[in-house]
Protein backbone atom coordinates (compact mmCIF):
# COMPACT_ATOMS: atom_id res chain seq x y z
CA UNK A 1 0.00 0.00 0.00
CA UNK A 2 1.53 3.24 -1.18
CA UNK A 3 1.70 6.31 1.06
CA UNK A 4 -0.38 8.06 -1.60
CA UNK A 5 -3.23 5.63 -1.02
CA UNK A 6 -3.17 6.31 2.73
CA UNK A 7 -4.14 9.86 1.81
CA UNK A 8 -7.47 8.55 0.57
CA UNK A 9 -8.31 6.16 3.40
CA UNK A 10 -10.32 6.73 6.52
CA UNK A 11 -12.05 4.61 9.16
CA UNK A 12 -14.72 2.23 7.83
CA UNK A 13 -16.93 2.72 10.88
CA UNK A 14 -19.96 4.84 9.99
CA UNK A 15 -20.02 6.91 13.17
CA UNK A 16 -16.34 7.86 12.85
CA UNK A 17 -16.68 9.42 9.42
CA UNK A 18 -18.20 12.67 10.66
CA UNK A 19 -15.18 13.33 12.87
CA UNK A 20 -12.06 14.86 11.34
CA UNK A 21 -9.96 12.72 13.71
CA UNK A 22 -10.77 9.62 11.69
CA UNK A 23 -8.49 10.89 8.93
CA UNK A 24 -5.74 10.15 8.31
CA UNK A 25 -5.41 6.73 9.88
CA UNK A 26 -2.31 6.34 12.02
CA UNK A 27 0.27 3.71 11.07
CA UNK A 28 1.41 1.50 13.93
CA UNK A 29 4.25 -1.06 14.00
CA UNK A 30 4.81 -0.12 10.40
CA UNK A 31 7.21 -2.04 8.18
CA UNK A 32 8.00 -0.12 5.04
CA UNK A 33 9.43 -1.21 1.73
CA UNK A 34 10.63 0.83 -1.17
CA UNK A 35 9.65 0.04 -4.74
CA UNK A 36 11.38 1.04 -7.91
CA UNK A 37 8.73 3.00 -9.79
CA UNK A 38 9.30 5.07 -12.89
CA UNK A 39 8.68 8.77 -12.29
CA UNK A 40 5.55 10.05 -13.95
CA UNK A 41 5.73 13.85 -13.63
CA UNK A 42 2.37 14.46 -15.28
CA UNK A 43 0.60 12.11 -12.90
CA UNK A 44 2.22 13.74 -9.87
CA UNK A 45 1.43 17.26 -10.99
CA UNK A 46 -2.18 16.33 -11.59
CA UNK A 47 -2.44 14.49 -8.29
CA UNK A 48 -1.15 17.44 -6.29
CA UNK A 49 -4.46 19.34 -5.99
CA UNK A 50 -6.22 16.09 -5.01
CA UNK A 51 -4.02 15.47 -1.99
CA UNK A 52 -4.95 16.39 1.54
CA UNK A 53 -1.58 17.95 2.27
CA UNK A 54 -2.09 18.30 6.01
CA UNK A 55 -2.89 14.60 6.28
CA UNK A 56 0.10 13.72 4.12
CA UNK A 57 2.31 15.76 6.42
CA UNK A 58 0.98 13.86 9.43
CA UNK A 59 1.46 10.48 7.77
CA UNK A 60 4.94 11.33 6.61
CA UNK A 61 5.99 12.43 10.09
CA UNK A 62 4.43 9.38 11.72
CA UNK A 63 6.34 7.12 9.35
CA UNK A 64 9.58 8.82 10.42
CA UNK A 65 10.32 10.88 7.34
CA UNK A 66 11.65 14.46 7.46
CA UNK A 67 9.00 17.11 8.07
CA UNK A 68 7.11 18.28 5.04
CA UNK A 69 6.46 22.03 4.70
CA UNK A 70 3.11 23.27 6.02
CA UNK A 71 1.71 23.98 2.62
CA UNK A 72 2.01 22.04 -0.61
CA UNK A 73 4.30 23.20 -3.40
CA UNK A 74 2.62 25.00 -6.26
CA UNK A 75 2.37 23.21 -9.58
CA UNK A 76 5.05 25.54 -10.97
CA UNK A 77 7.41 24.75 -8.10
CA UNK A 78 6.85 21.03 -8.61
CA UNK A 79 7.46 21.25 -12.33
CA UNK A 80 10.60 23.32 -12.07
CA UNK A 81 12.26 21.59 -9.12
CA UNK A 82 13.53 18.17 -10.09
CA UNK A 83 14.60 17.22 -6.57
CA UNK A 84 11.25 18.18 -5.12
CA UNK A 85 9.50 16.09 -7.76
CA UNK A 86 11.73 13.09 -7.06
CA UNK A 87 11.31 13.38 -3.30
CA UNK A 88 7.55 13.58 -3.57
CA UNK A 89 7.53 10.69 -6.02
CA UNK A 90 9.63 8.63 -3.66
CA UNK A 91 7.32 9.32 -0.70
CA UNK A 92 3.99 8.92 -2.49
CA UNK A 93 4.65 6.30 -5.14
CA UNK A 94 7.64 4.28 -3.99
CA UNK A 95 7.14 3.99 -0.24
CA UNK A 96 4.93 1.08 0.71
CA UNK A 97 3.40 0.10 4.00
CA UNK A 98 3.85 -3.68 3.96
CA UNK A 99 3.07 -4.82 7.50
CA UNK A 100 1.55 -3.21 10.55
CA UNK A 101 -1.70 -1.57 11.50
CA UNK A 102 -3.75 1.47 10.62
CA UNK A 103 -5.41 2.97 13.66
CA UNK A 104 -8.49 5.20 13.75
CA UNK A 105 -8.06 8.31 15.88
CA UNK A 106 -11.72 8.20 16.94
CA UNK A 107 -12.72 4.61 17.73
CA UNK A 108 -9.19 3.26 18.09
CA UNK A 109 -9.92 0.30 15.86
CA UNK A 110 -6.78 -1.21 14.36
CA UNK A 111 -6.92 -2.38 10.77
CA UNK A 112 -4.30 -5.00 10.03
CA UNK A 113 -2.00 -4.61 7.03
CA UNK A 114 -0.42 -7.81 5.73
CA UNK A 115 1.76 -8.14 2.66
CA UNK A 116 0.82 -4.60 1.72
CA UNK A 117 -2.93 -5.23 1.88
CA UNK A 118 -5.05 -3.58 4.57
CA UNK A 119 -8.18 -5.33 5.74
CA UNK A 120 -11.13 -3.06 6.51
CA UNK A 121 -13.72 -5.72 7.26
CA UNK A 122 -15.31 -4.79 10.56
CA UNK A 123 -16.15 -7.03 13.49
CA UNK A 124 -19.93 -7.25 13.82
CA UNK A 125 -20.14 -4.89 16.80
CA UNK A 126 -18.66 -2.05 14.73
CA UNK A 127 -20.83 -2.48 11.61
CA UNK B 1 -38.92 -11.27 -4.10
CA UNK B 2 -36.74 -11.71 -1.12
CA UNK B 3 -37.71 -8.48 0.57
CA UNK B 4 -41.30 -9.59 0.86
CA UNK B 5 -40.36 -12.89 2.38
CA UNK B 6 -38.08 -11.25 4.90
CA UNK B 7 -40.38 -8.76 6.46
CA UNK B 8 -43.20 -10.86 7.86
CA UNK B 9 -40.92 -13.34 9.54
CA UNK B 10 -38.83 -10.57 11.03
CA UNK B 11 -41.67 -8.56 12.51
CA UNK B 12 -42.47 -9.44 16.11
CA UNK B 13 -45.99 -10.83 16.26
CA UNK B 14 -47.06 -8.81 19.29
CA UNK B 15 -46.23 -5.44 17.77
CA UNK B 16 -49.87 -4.76 16.94
CA UNK B 17 -50.29 -1.86 19.27
CA UNK B 18 -51.09 1.78 18.70
CA UNK B 19 -48.07 2.89 20.64
CA UNK B 20 -46.19 4.72 17.90
CA UNK B 21 -42.83 4.52 19.59
CA UNK B 22 -43.22 0.80 20.04
CA UNK B 23 -44.12 0.41 16.40
CA UNK B 24 -41.13 2.43 15.34
CA UNK B 25 -38.88 0.36 17.55
CA UNK B 26 -40.38 -2.81 16.13
CA UNK B 27 -39.85 -1.52 12.63
CA UNK B 28 -36.26 -0.66 13.43
CA UNK B 29 -35.72 -4.07 14.98
CA UNK B 30 -37.31 -5.71 11.96
CA UNK B 31 -35.06 -3.73 9.69
CA UNK B 32 -32.02 -4.66 11.71
CA UNK B 33 -33.07 -8.29 11.72
CA UNK B 34 -33.71 -8.17 8.01
CA UNK B 35 -30.38 -6.56 7.39
CA UNK B 36 -28.61 -9.14 9.55
CA UNK B 37 -30.43 -11.91 7.71
CA UNK B 38 -29.55 -10.44 4.35
CA UNK B 39 -25.95 -10.17 5.48
CA UNK B 40 -25.84 -13.78 6.64
CA UNK B 41 -27.46 -14.83 3.40
CA UNK B 42 -24.90 -12.97 1.29
CA UNK B 43 -22.12 -14.40 3.41
CA UNK B 44 -23.14 -17.87 2.33
CA UNK B 45 -24.37 -17.25 -1.18
CA UNK B 46 -21.92 -14.60 -2.32
CA UNK B 47 -18.83 -14.10 -0.14
CA UNK B 48 -18.25 -17.75 0.71
CA UNK B 49 -18.60 -18.70 -2.92
CA UNK B 50 -16.10 -16.12 -4.17
CA UNK B 51 -13.56 -17.17 -1.56
CA UNK B 52 -13.95 -20.77 -2.75
CA UNK B 53 -13.82 -20.12 -6.48
CA UNK B 54 -11.38 -17.17 -6.49
CA UNK B 55 -8.52 -18.63 -8.58
CA UNK B 56 -10.86 -20.26 -11.08
CA UNK B 57 -13.03 -17.18 -11.24
CA UNK B 58 -10.01 -14.96 -11.71
CA UNK B 59 -8.66 -17.10 -14.53
CA UNK B 60 -11.83 -16.44 -16.48
CA UNK B 61 -11.76 -12.70 -15.91
CA UNK B 62 -9.30 -10.84 -18.02
CA UNK B 63 -11.21 -9.15 -20.79
CA UNK B 64 -12.59 -5.71 -19.89
CA UNK B 65 -16.13 -4.72 -20.79
CA UNK B 66 -16.00 -2.15 -23.65
CA UNK B 67 -18.20 0.40 -21.85
CA UNK B 68 -16.00 0.17 -18.75
CA UNK B 69 -12.80 0.47 -20.76
CA UNK B 70 -14.03 3.54 -22.59
CA UNK B 71 -15.19 5.14 -19.33
CA UNK B 72 -11.75 4.58 -17.80
CA UNK B 73 -9.86 5.72 -20.90
CA UNK B 74 -11.79 8.97 -20.96
CA UNK B 75 -10.80 10.00 -17.39
CA UNK B 76 -8.36 12.94 -17.30
CA UNK B 77 -4.70 12.33 -16.36
CA UNK B 78 -4.08 12.34 -12.63
CA UNK B 79 -7.70 11.54 -11.81
CA UNK B 80 -8.12 9.45 -8.67
CA UNK B 81 -10.47 6.52 -9.06
CA UNK B 82 -11.85 3.68 -6.98
CA UNK B 83 -12.90 0.24 -8.13
CA UNK B 84 -15.38 -1.08 -5.56
CA UNK B 85 -15.61 -4.84 -5.97
CA UNK B 86 -12.42 -4.95 -8.03
CA UNK B 87 -12.20 -8.75 -8.08
CA UNK B 88 -8.88 -9.76 -9.61
CA UNK B 89 -8.15 -6.14 -10.45
CA UNK B 90 -8.49 -6.38 -14.20
CA UNK B 91 -9.54 -2.72 -14.46
CA UNK B 92 -6.77 -1.36 -12.24
CA UNK B 93 -4.04 -0.02 -14.44
CA UNK B 94 -6.13 -0.14 -17.58
CA UNK B 95 -5.54 3.59 -17.92
CA UNK B 96 -1.95 4.25 -16.81
CA UNK B 97 -2.44 7.99 -16.46
CA UNK B 98 -4.96 7.72 -13.61
CA UNK B 99 -4.45 6.55 -10.05
CA UNK B 100 -6.75 3.77 -8.93
CA UNK B 101 -7.43 1.99 -5.68
CA UNK B 102 -9.43 -1.23 -5.68
CA UNK B 103 -11.43 -2.84 -2.91
CA UNK B 104 -13.17 -6.18 -2.67
CA UNK B 105 -14.99 -8.19 -0.04
CA UNK B 106 -13.00 -11.30 -0.97
CA UNK B 107 -9.51 -11.42 0.54
CA UNK B 108 -8.52 -14.16 -1.92
CA UNK B 109 -9.43 -12.05 -4.93
CA UNK B 110 -7.68 -9.01 -3.45
CA UNK B 111 -4.50 -11.05 -2.96
CA UNK B 112 -4.69 -12.14 -6.61
CA UNK B 113 -5.25 -8.55 -7.73
CA UNK B 114 -2.26 -7.41 -5.69
CA UNK B 115 0.17 -9.94 -7.14
CA UNK B 116 -1.13 -9.18 -10.62
CA UNK B 117 -0.49 -5.48 -10.01
CA UNK B 118 3.00 -6.21 -8.71
CA UNK B 119 3.79 -8.17 -11.84
CA UNK B 120 2.64 -5.30 -14.03
CA UNK B 121 4.73 -2.87 -12.03
CA UNK B 122 7.85 -5.03 -12.22
CA UNK B 123 7.37 -5.61 -15.91
CA UNK B 124 7.03 -1.90 -16.41
CA UNK B 125 10.16 -1.04 -14.47
CA UNK B 126 12.17 -3.72 -16.24
CA UNK B 127 10.61 -2.66 -19.51
CA UNK B 128 11.59 0.93 -18.94
CA UNK B 129 15.11 -0.12 -18.08
CA UNK B 130 15.45 -2.28 -21.14
CA UNK B 131 13.70 0.33 -23.24
CA UNK B 132 11.52 -2.24 -24.83
CA UNK B 133 9.06 -0.91 -27.32
CA UNK B 134 5.78 0.55 -26.21
CA UNK B 135 3.98 -2.05 -28.29
CA UNK B 136 5.49 -4.97 -26.41
CA UNK B 137 4.68 -3.36 -23.11
CA UNK B 138 1.10 -2.85 -24.12
CA UNK B 139 0.76 -6.46 -25.03
CA UNK B 140 1.78 -7.55 -21.56
CA UNK B 141 0.07 -4.81 -19.63
CA UNK B 142 -3.11 -4.82 -21.66
CA UNK B 143 -3.28 -1.05 -21.56
CA UNK B 144 -4.30 1.49 -24.11
CA UNK B 145 -0.79 2.73 -23.79
CA UNK B 146 -1.05 6.30 -25.00
CA UNK B 147 0.77 7.37 -21.87
CA UNK B 148 4.24 6.25 -20.95
CA UNK B 149 3.52 6.29 -17.22
CA UNK B 150 3.55 3.21 -15.09
CA UNK B 151 0.12 1.75 -14.51
CA UNK B 152 -0.73 1.68 -10.83
CA UNK B 153 -2.49 -1.61 -10.17
CA UNK B 154 -1.08 -2.64 -6.82
CA UNK B 155 -3.36 -0.59 -4.60
CA UNK B 156 -5.98 -2.94 -3.27
CA UNK B 157 -7.66 -3.55 0.04
CA UNK B 158 -10.28 -5.75 1.61
CA UNK B 159 -13.52 -3.94 2.46
CA UNK B 160 -17.27 -4.35 2.47
CA UNK B 161 -19.23 -2.25 -0.02
CA UNK B 162 -21.50 -1.04 2.77
CA UNK B 163 -18.59 -0.06 5.05
CA UNK B 164 -16.09 1.54 2.72
CA UNK B 165 -12.90 3.10 4.13
CA UNK B 166 -12.51 5.84 1.54
CA UNK B 167 -12.18 9.51 2.41
CA UNK B 168 -15.51 11.02 1.44
CA UNK B 169 -15.91 13.28 -1.58
CA UNK B 170 -12.28 12.75 -2.55
CA UNK B 171 -12.38 10.54 -5.64
CA UNK B 172 -12.84 11.76 -9.19
CA UNK B 173 -14.63 8.60 -10.20
CA UNK B 174 -15.77 5.23 -8.93
CA UNK B 175 -16.49 2.10 -10.92
CA UNK B 176 -18.54 -0.74 -9.48
CA UNK B 177 -18.79 -3.58 -11.96
CA UNK B 178 -20.93 -6.66 -11.45
CA UNK B 179 -21.18 -6.17 -7.70
CA UNK B 180 -24.46 -4.59 -6.65
CA UNK B 181 -26.53 -7.42 -8.13
CA UNK B 182 -25.11 -9.61 -5.34
CA UNK B 183 -26.91 -7.62 -2.64
CA UNK B 184 -30.03 -9.46 -1.62
CA UNK B 185 -32.46 -6.66 -0.78
CA UNK B 186 -33.35 -3.50 -2.64
CA UNK B 187 -32.56 -1.40 0.42
CA UNK B 188 -29.04 -2.76 0.46
CA UNK B 189 -28.57 -2.25 -3.28
CA UNK B 190 -29.63 1.38 -3.00
CA UNK B 191 -27.47 1.82 0.09
CA UNK B 192 -24.50 0.46 -1.83
CA UNK B 193 -25.03 3.05 -4.56
CA UNK B 194 -25.33 5.77 -1.90
CA UNK B 195 -21.92 4.68 -0.58
CA UNK B 196 -20.38 4.98 -4.05
CA UNK B 197 -21.84 8.46 -4.50
CA UNK B 198 -20.39 9.50 -1.16
CA UNK B 199 -16.89 8.67 -2.40
CA UNK B 200 -16.87 11.09 -5.33
CA UNK B 201 -16.44 14.85 -5.34
CA UNK B 202 -19.54 16.98 -5.51
CA UNK B 203 -19.82 19.45 -8.34
CA UNK B 204 -18.97 23.06 -7.76
CA UNK B 205 -19.61 26.19 -9.78
CA UNK B 206 -18.28 25.51 -13.25
CA UNK B 207 -16.70 22.23 -12.18
CA UNK B 208 -18.48 18.97 -12.74
CA UNK B 209 -18.50 16.55 -9.84
CA UNK B 210 -17.10 13.05 -9.78
CA UNK B 211 -18.89 10.25 -11.59
CA UNK B 212 -19.76 6.70 -10.74
CA UNK B 213 -20.15 3.88 -13.26
CA UNK B 214 -22.32 0.99 -12.11
CA UNK B 215 -22.75 -2.23 -14.07
CA UNK B 216 -25.23 -4.96 -13.18
CA UNK B 217 -26.58 -8.12 -14.73
CA UNK B 218 -29.79 -7.67 -16.70
CA UNK B 219 -32.97 -9.67 -16.49
CA UNK B 220 -33.46 -9.08 -20.19
CA UNK B 221 -30.99 -11.42 -21.81
CA UNK B 222 -32.98 -12.30 -24.88
CA UNK B 223 -29.93 -13.11 -26.96
CA UNK B 224 -28.19 -15.27 -24.40
CA UNK B 225 -28.66 -18.98 -23.92
CA UNK B 226 -29.51 -18.43 -20.27
CA UNK B 227 -33.08 -17.83 -21.30
CA UNK B 228 -33.81 -15.03 -18.86
CA UNK B 229 -36.26 -12.47 -20.06
CA UNK B 230 -38.63 -9.71 -19.14
CA UNK B 231 -41.17 -10.76 -16.55
CA UNK B 232 -39.05 -13.61 -15.22
CA UNK B 233 -37.83 -14.26 -11.69
CA UNK B 234 -35.30 -11.60 -10.70
CA UNK B 235 -33.74 -13.23 -7.64
CA UNK B 236 -31.75 -16.30 -8.56
CA UNK B 237 -29.05 -18.65 -7.44
CA UNK B 238 -26.70 -19.07 -10.36
CA UNK B 239 -24.43 -22.11 -10.39
CA UNK B 240 -20.68 -21.88 -10.82
CA UNK B 241 -19.11 -25.18 -11.74
CA UNK B 242 -15.60 -25.46 -10.42
CA UNK B 243 -13.78 -27.56 -12.97
CA UNK B 244 -11.13 -29.53 -11.20
CA UNK B 245 -7.70 -28.52 -12.35
CA UNK B 246 -5.80 -31.57 -11.17
CA UNK B 247 -4.82 -34.06 -13.81
CA UNK B 248 -7.53 -36.46 -14.63
CA UNK B 249 -6.87 -39.77 -16.34
CA UNK B 250 -9.54 -39.14 -18.90
CA UNK B 251 -11.30 -35.90 -19.48
CA UNK B 252 -14.91 -36.25 -18.50
CA UNK B 253 -16.98 -35.47 -21.54
CA UNK B 254 -17.42 -31.74 -21.99
CA UNK B 255 -20.89 -30.43 -22.44
CA UNK B 256 -21.94 -29.99 -25.96
CA UNK B 257 -20.15 -27.26 -27.79
CA UNK B 258 -19.40 -25.10 -24.78
CA UNK B 259 -16.39 -22.98 -25.41
CA UNK B 260 -14.45 -21.54 -22.55
CA UNK B 261 -15.59 -17.98 -22.35
CA UNK B 262 -13.67 -15.01 -21.19
CA UNK B 263 -16.00 -12.70 -19.55
CA UNK B 264 -18.59 -12.23 -16.96
CA UNK B 265 -20.35 -15.16 -15.54
CA UNK B 266 -20.67 -17.16 -18.65
CA UNK B 267 -18.42 -20.01 -17.75
CA UNK B 268 -20.26 -20.93 -14.59
CA UNK B 269 -23.65 -20.72 -16.14
CA UNK B 270 -22.63 -22.23 -19.41
CA UNK B 271 -21.31 -25.25 -17.62
CA UNK B 272 -24.68 -25.92 -16.13
CA UNK B 273 -27.70 -26.98 -18.06
CA UNK B 274 -30.24 -25.14 -16.02
CA UNK B 275 -30.37 -21.41 -16.14
CA UNK B 276 -30.51 -20.63 -12.47
CA UNK B 277 -33.12 -21.32 -9.89
CA UNK B 278 -35.13 -19.36 -7.42
CA UNK B 279 -33.38 -18.86 -4.09
CA UNK B 280 -34.41 -20.88 -1.07
CA UNK B 281 -36.92 -19.59 1.45
CA UNK B 282 -35.88 -16.76 3.80
CA UNK B 283 -32.28 -17.13 4.83
CA UNK B 284 -32.73 -17.93 8.48
CA UNK B 285 -29.55 -18.54 10.39
CA UNK B 286 -30.20 -22.27 10.43
CA UNK B 287 -30.64 -22.37 6.69
CA UNK B 288 -27.45 -20.39 6.24
CA UNK B 289 -25.52 -22.76 8.47
CA UNK B 290 -26.89 -25.69 6.54
CA UNK B 291 -25.92 -24.12 3.25
CA UNK B 292 -22.40 -23.48 4.54
CA UNK B 293 -22.12 -27.12 5.47
CA UNK B 294 -23.30 -28.04 2.00
CA UNK B 295 -20.68 -25.79 0.51
CA UNK B 296 -17.92 -27.48 2.45
CA UNK B 297 -19.13 -30.91 1.43
CA UNK B 298 -19.10 -29.90 -2.20
CA UNK B 299 -15.51 -28.74 -1.89
CA UNK B 300 -14.46 -31.92 -0.17
CA UNK B 301 -15.81 -33.93 -3.07
CA UNK B 302 -13.56 -32.12 -5.50
CA UNK B 303 -10.52 -33.16 -3.52
CA UNK B 304 -11.22 -36.72 -4.52
CA UNK B 305 -11.44 -35.54 -8.10
CA UNK B 306 -14.70 -37.32 -8.85
CA UNK B 307 -17.19 -34.56 -9.38
CA UNK B 308 -16.88 -30.92 -10.25
CA UNK B 309 -18.28 -29.04 -7.29
CA UNK B 310 -21.03 -26.56 -7.97
CA UNK B 311 -21.27 -23.29 -6.08
CA UNK B 312 -24.35 -21.18 -6.24
CA UNK B 313 -24.13 -17.44 -6.15
CA UNK B 314 -27.05 -15.17 -5.42
CA UNK B 315 -27.96 -12.63 -8.10
CA UNK B 316 -30.59 -9.97 -8.41
CA UNK B 317 -31.22 -9.51 -12.12
CA UNK B 318 -32.06 -5.91 -12.90
CA UNK B 319 -35.03 -5.17 -15.11
CA UNK B 320 -35.02 -2.25 -17.53
CA UNK B 321 -35.11 1.09 -15.69
CA UNK B 322 -34.54 -0.38 -12.24
CA UNK B 323 -30.89 0.67 -12.00
CA UNK B 324 -31.80 4.28 -12.75
CA UNK B 325 -34.55 4.10 -10.10
CA UNK B 326 -32.03 2.86 -7.56
CA UNK B 327 -29.60 5.67 -8.43
CA UNK B 328 -32.35 8.26 -7.89
CA UNK B 329 -33.39 6.63 -4.62
CA UNK B 330 -29.75 6.85 -3.52
CA UNK B 331 -29.74 10.61 -4.14
CA UNK B 332 -27.85 10.45 -7.41
CA UNK B 333 -28.49 11.98 -10.81
CA UNK B 334 -28.28 9.82 -13.92
CA UNK B 335 -25.95 11.20 -16.59
CA UNK B 336 -26.12 8.38 -19.12
CA UNK B 337 -27.21 4.79 -19.03
CA UNK B 338 -27.39 1.86 -21.36
CA UNK B 339 -27.32 -1.84 -22.06
CA UNK B 340 -24.30 -3.83 -23.04
CA UNK B 341 -24.29 -7.58 -23.59
CA UNK B 342 -26.68 -8.79 -20.89
CA UNK B 343 -25.90 -5.94 -18.51
CA UNK B 344 -27.44 -2.61 -17.58
CA UNK B 345 -25.04 0.22 -16.81
CA UNK B 346 -25.37 3.76 -15.57
CA UNK B 347 -23.06 6.76 -15.20
CA UNK B 348 -24.25 8.98 -12.37
CA UNK B 349 -23.15 11.85 -10.15
CA UNK B 350 -24.30 13.53 -6.99
CA UNK B 351 -27.12 16.02 -7.21
CA UNK B 352 -27.08 18.69 -8.48
CA UNK B 353 -26.06 17.67 -11.95
CA UNK B 354 -22.71 18.97 -13.11
CA UNK B 355 -23.17 21.92 -15.43
CA UNK B 356 -21.84 20.04 -18.43
CA UNK B 357 -22.63 16.38 -18.61
CA UNK B 358 -20.30 14.03 -20.34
Amino acid sequence: MKVLTLNFLTCAVKSCKSSSDSFPLHPKDAELASDDVEVNPELLVNLLPRLDWKALKTTSTELGFPQLPDSPPTIDELQSDDKLLKDLHSLLMETNLMEGKLVCGVCGHEYAVREGIPNFLLPSHLV
Amino acid sequence: MMASTHTPSALPSDSATDDVAKLAAAAAAAQAAESAEAEAYEKTHVHGVYEAIAPHFSATRYKPWPAVASFLQSRPPGAVGLDVGCGNGKYLGLNPSVYMVGSDRSASLVALANSRGRQLQDQHVQGAKKRITQGELDATAGTGGESGGAAVATEVLVADGLSLPFRERAADFVICIAVIHHMSTRTRRQEAIRHLLRCVRTGEAGQPGGQILVYVWALEQGNSRRGWEEGGEQDLLVPWVLKSQQKQPKQPKQRKGQKGTQDQDTSGVAASNNSGEAPPPPPAAAAAAEATAGLTAATAKSDQGHTDPVFKRYYHLYRKGELEEDVLAAGGAVITSGYERDNWWVVAANEPLPSQST
